[in-house]
């Protein structure tokens, strides 16, 4: 079967001019006038292109653009400074610095986002115990100056409560303020004295 | 001052047409392309994009005029001026309508295809003054393959030739009274084309400049307005190799009703169009492919062309 195979190809590459006539009427006159009546018909198909700034592409909720910092329902700010999302950002791009209010909440006396180096990877918004560090569908920050790149908290905070509406962090932590002392949070149990022994 | 064939009216208007028709062809084949693959093209500068254009040579102007210093310096500078002058000197023959033309040569056919040939230089010298191995293998190809397919070419027009009894473009195109010379010469007319394509190297057959292998060929090392005339004169080939076909096989200016300067622009634009088509649609062959299909297929049959139209011409005596 094989030899047949291999007399059969010698055969056929010996006879030059027949496969060169063959190949002229099999490729040039079926195959190429073809590709070149398909490409043309793709004149009547509509392009593709969305034309941007006049055209708004749909946005996915789940797109990681821009950041925000969001409020708790309450109105109040939802971060507490504890700095996961700076320890988790890839290219060291927040800054924040801890303060505390008299009744006892903590809150970021500063909290900085160099958008020049965030790359929009989203981890600060895993990282966030209170969910108040968020990423949303907008994209569009360019600007002409380099410092304006660097949003201060006031640039970052919204007046809402972002992708989570009934979360507050002060009403189901452990943590005690003013008016909220231990034990009393959301399925919080009464502090136990561990050093008694009685039941 | 009048239309007439060589007046300076006519002569001007045509040189100041044909280099302008080159500037835009760069955007029109953007946006023809983008057409082809679903996309838009420039559409941004003007109505249209239409100034892409005037960006696109702001740009090349105001760009660093550079030598590279390894490079040698005359013919350097001097191969992108060949290709221009050598386009535009054939564009001295072709007849774009009655009266309208720079000089009704005898020698027209010959002339465009001697011109056509030192269009050869100009890739061979730019590429050998680079001092680059990219360039030199372009030019290389280029050399082989503007040498072997201007045979062809140049048989395959002598049967238009025969037919017409006259080496004059001008007439040539009156003895296209009756039926235009693709009807009889449909084979000609191919191998024309074909070789046109390769001539101007234009795809699917730049394998001098085949981007993928050979970055840029025997350009590589040029860059600003050194560039835009090497660009600029492949533009020109096209316009011409379209102008040439609509000269020789499809009748000229001529047609009813429309003025005949216009009939010319129609039949050149469709010819345009269909080499910006090709570019859209056919993958570039390999090296050895091109020479193989050159000799062994198009040389063969241009030749038997030529025999069998001379045999029915005299035949018919």
């Amino acid at each position: 079967m094989m030899q047949k195979k291999a007399i059969q190809g010698k055969k056929h590459a010996t006879n030059l001019v027949e496969t060169i006539m063959l190949s002229l009427f099999k490729d040039t006159f079926t195959s190429q006038v073809k590709t070149l009546y398909q490409v043309f018909m793709h004149a009547f198909v509509k392009a593709d292109t969305v034309e941007y700034p006049e055209e708004q592409p749909y946005m996915f909720p789940r797109w990681r653009g821009r950041i925000i910092l969001s409020r708790d329902p309450d109105g109040e700010e939802r971060c507490v400074a504890c700095n996961l999302c700076a320890c988790a950002c890839p290219v060291d791009c927040i800054a924040l610095q801890k303060a505390e209010t008299e009744d006892g909440r903590w809150y970021p006396e500063f909290f900085r986002i160099n958008f020049s180096r965030c790359i929009m990877c989203g981890f600060c918004e895993e990282a966030c115990p209170t969910n108040a560090i968020q990423l949303t569908p907008d994209f569009e920050m360019a600007e002409y100056i380099r410092q304006d790149m660097v949003w201060e908290k006031e640039d970052l905070l919204i007046n809402g409560t972002g992708k989570y509406h009934d979360y507050n962090f002060y009403r189901v932590a452990g943590m005690a303020i003013k008016g909220k002392g231990k034990g009393m949070a959301q399925n919080e149990a009464p502090p136990v004295n561990v050093k008694s022994l009685l039941p | 001052m009048t239309f007439e064939v060589g007046s300076g009216l006519s002569i001007g208007s045509i040189l100041f047409t044909v280099i302008i028709v080159a500037a835009m062809l760069i955007w029109v084949e953007r946006r023809l392309l983008s057409l082809w693959q679903e996309r838009l093209g420039p559409n941004r500068v003007g109505p249209f994009g239409l100034l892409q254009v005037v960006a696109d040579m702001i740009k090349i102007f105001t760009k660093e005029d550079w030598v590279p210093p390894f490079a040698d310096k005359l013919s350097f500078v001097l191969a992108p001026t060949v290709i221009m002058i050598v386009i535009l000197l054939s564009f001295a023959v072709v007849p774009f309508a009655p009266g309208v033309g720079v000089i009704d040569s005898n020698i027209g056919v010959l002339f465009v295809l001697a011109m056509a040939s030192l269009g050869a230089y100009s890739v061979m010298l730019g590429g050998l003054a680079s001092d680059n191995k990219y360039a030199l293998l372009g030019s290389l190809r280029a050399a082989a393959q503007m040498v072997s397919y201007e045979v062809f070419m140049g048989i395959s027009l002598l049967g238009v030739v025969a037919l017409a009894g006259s080496f004059n473009l001008r007439e040539i195109v009156l003895a296209q009274e009756g039926v235009w010379y693709v009807i009889p010469q449909f084979v000609g007319f191919v191998i024309f084309l074909i070789a046109g394509i390769a001539e101007s190297h234009r795809l699917p057959f730049d394998i001098p400049e085949a981007e993928q292998e050979i970055v840029a060929g025997y350009h590589t090392e040029y860059s600003g307005m050194k560039f835009g005339m090497f660009f600029v004169g492949e533009y020109l080939g096209l316009v011409l190799i379209s102008s040439l076909i609509t000269v020789l096989f499809f009748g000229g200016w001529m047609g009813p009703f429309l003025p005949p300067i216009i009939w010319f622009v129609i039949k050149a634009s469709l010819f345009i169009a269909f080499f910006i088509l090709l570019r859209a649609a056919i993958p570039r062959p390999r090296y050895d492919q091109l020479m193989t299909f050159g000799w062994l297929v198009l040389l063969p049959l241009s030749l038997l062309n030529l025999m069998v139209t001379g045999a029915i011409i005299l035949s018919m005596q």
